[in-house]
């Protein structure tokens, strides 16, 4: 069989890469290495639609068997990557089998950070696949009482979720506030509250001491002295890149696979992108960053498909994030820690969005919140503003009726 | 055949921009181009339902607020991920400064 294009990982960011591949003209043999016992799928969904869809969920496939041939993308599932030989430019599957290549991607994604207190009982679970949220939403009754360990997006995505089924909620997060990665206090104080006043109870700075399994429940003593009892303790402590393939073939990990612009590895041969990957993020200097993030995970598997095939385009997006709470949703758009101040416009019934600017008057950052879809737009038109590092007039952003788009046409 | 429909004046849609036209229990969306001709889709993206004319019009392209989904809404053809399903699309007219649809 002749060397072709070989990805292991079969998430948003494998598939992605799969497409591109084809869109791009490539018509030698393309591998998509997966694990899972499922044809790929949106992960976004299972902390919402999938706990609370009255019937049975299906996973929302990204690409069906139909899709990939018609591709003709070769799609091995179910047949982890176990060893990769980059002497022999081949990758060594769970079964036996060994798939050469003249380019590989690495798209492994992350997995749930492990709490050890924990342990693994029956009454611990994380979220991270659809198998996971198939065992959560078993468990989710009207009348449970459910603990989420951790105030992160998975978390209080999931607390919405269970709050919303009738479920007792309690959030318990070690910062002093929920939402305290990537989120400015202002919204995250706005998120607090909407979640409170659904009846979801949120403990802040608060350590867990330990977790008791009692047979009918669980007791989760926190080091404060306070206890919370519950049917189901879900762990949503962050996530952590899934390296250990490059690791061990000796490519170069700094906080994910390290990749350069072109999200290369440290071998001229391999690429890494999505979860799994570290990289240099151009809008911000090159400041060295790793994303959970949909839409990311979806550019740069299209990029590193371009440079698999020898474009040497260099990766110039904007961060770029959702997450459904409730009837809100918030969107962020560029790091919001790379604001030095901060300029505020309200769009009405409670929306709000707060631009964050750096000394020299760049915009770097916007982050909103309202009911359903009321930030996209401007959030969406602030982040082709930060590509273009513009310096929006302070007085203009803070004022709704400023269209950003005539900003961007300026 | 079925009738023409109005739905808002020519002038209520800016030029490269999109409106919410809800009709008997349906909702569609109908399209200024930048060339100034209209257009009318349906008015949910195929990904998750979500309104389209909350998103951003950029030259024939609508791109849905959710997740960045994109179609073309002159064809109604769906254009990137996480799209992949069509948009039905409606005939329009314009007369006398008014936007009329056929929804059939
Ligand atoms: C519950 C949940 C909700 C989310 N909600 C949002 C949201 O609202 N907005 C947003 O922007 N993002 C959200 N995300 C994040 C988003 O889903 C991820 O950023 C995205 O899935 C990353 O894609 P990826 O392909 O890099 O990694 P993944 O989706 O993790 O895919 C990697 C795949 O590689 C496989 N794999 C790993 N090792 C091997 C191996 N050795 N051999 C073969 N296969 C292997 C894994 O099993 C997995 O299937 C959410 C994530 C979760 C879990
Ligand atoms: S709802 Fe339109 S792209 Fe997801």
């Amino acid at each position: 069989m002749p060397a072709g294009m070989v990805i292991v990982g079969a998430g948003e960011c494998g598939v992605r890469a799969a497409v591109a591949l084809r869109e791009n003209g490539f018509d030698g043999p393309v591998t998509l290495i997966g694990e899972e016992a499922h044809l790929p799928y949106e992960r976004p969904p299972l902390s919402k639609q999938a706990m609370t869809a009255p019937d049975m969920p299906l996973a929302r496939t990204i690409l069906d068997a139909e899709g990939f041939a018609r591709l003709g993308v070769d799609f091995v599932g179910r047949n982890p990557a176990a060893r990769l030989d980059r002497a022999g430019r081949a990758v060594h599957l769970g079964d036996g089998r060994i798939v050469p290549f003249e380019r590989l991607l690495i798209a492994t994604g992350s997995v749930p950070r492990r709490l050890a207190l924990a342990g693994s009982g029956p009454r611990i679970a994380y979220l991270r696949t659809f198998d996971d949220a198939l065992a959560i939403r078993a468990r989710l009754r009207g009348n449970c009482r459910v603990a989420i360990i951790g105030g992160g997006f998975i978390g209080l995505e999931l607390a919405a979720s269970a709050r919303s089924l009738g479920a007792g909620v309690s959030v318990i997060e070690a910062q002093p506030r929920i939402l305290m990665r990537g989120v400015p206090a202002e919204i995250a104080a706005v998120v607090h509250d909407l979640h409170r006043g659904k009846g979801v109870e949120i403990a802040c700075g608060e350590q867990i001491a330990s977790i008791e399994d009692e047979t009918h429940h669980i007791l989760i003593r926190l080091a404060g002295g306070h206890a919370v009892e519950a049917d189901l303790a879900v762990i949503g402590i962050g996530a952590i890149p899934v390296t250990s393939l490059a690791e061990s073939a000796g490519l170069a990990v700094d906080n994910g696979i390290a990749v350069d612009d072109r999200l290369r590895t440290s071998d001229p041969n391999i690429f890494a992108a999505g979860d799994c990957c570290s990289f240099p993020l151009s809008v911000y200097g090159g400041r060295r960053v790793r994303l959970e993030a949909w839409r990311n995970a979806q550019e740069q598997g299209a990029l590193a498909a371009r440079n698999m095939l020898g474009a040497d385009e260099s990766h110039a997006a904007v961060p770029w994030f959702w997450s459904d709470q409730h009837e809100m949703t918030l969107y962020i758009a560029g790091l919001a820690d790379e604001g030095r101040s901060v300029v505020r416009r309200d769009l009405g019934g409670g929306a709000f969005i707060l631009f964050g600017l750096a000394a020299d008057g760049r915009l770097v950052a916007a982050s909103g919140i309202g009911q359903g879809d009321t930030v996209a737009r401007d959030i969406r038109l602030a982040e082709m503003l930060i590509a273009r590092q513009a310096r929006p007039d302070p007085s203009a952003l803070a004022c709704a009726g400023t269209k950003l788009r005539q900003m961007l046409a300026a | 055949m079925t009738d023409w429909i109005e739905a808002c004046g020519a002038e209520d849609i800016d030029e490269e921009d999109v409106i919410r036209f809800d009709h008997a229990g349906r909702t569609f969306a109908i399209y200024r181009s930048p060339g100034n001709e209209y257009f009318a889709t349906d008015g949910l993206c195929t990904h998750e339902k979500v309104h389209l004319a909350g998103g951003l019009v950029m030259d024939d392209i609508i791109e849905c607020p959710k997740h960045n989904g994109r179609f073309n809404y002159k064809t109604g053809a769906a254009r990137g991920a996480p799209v992949c399903v069509d948009l039905r699309t409606y005939p329009v007219k314009v007369e006398d400064g008014k936007v009329f649809l056929q929804v059939g």
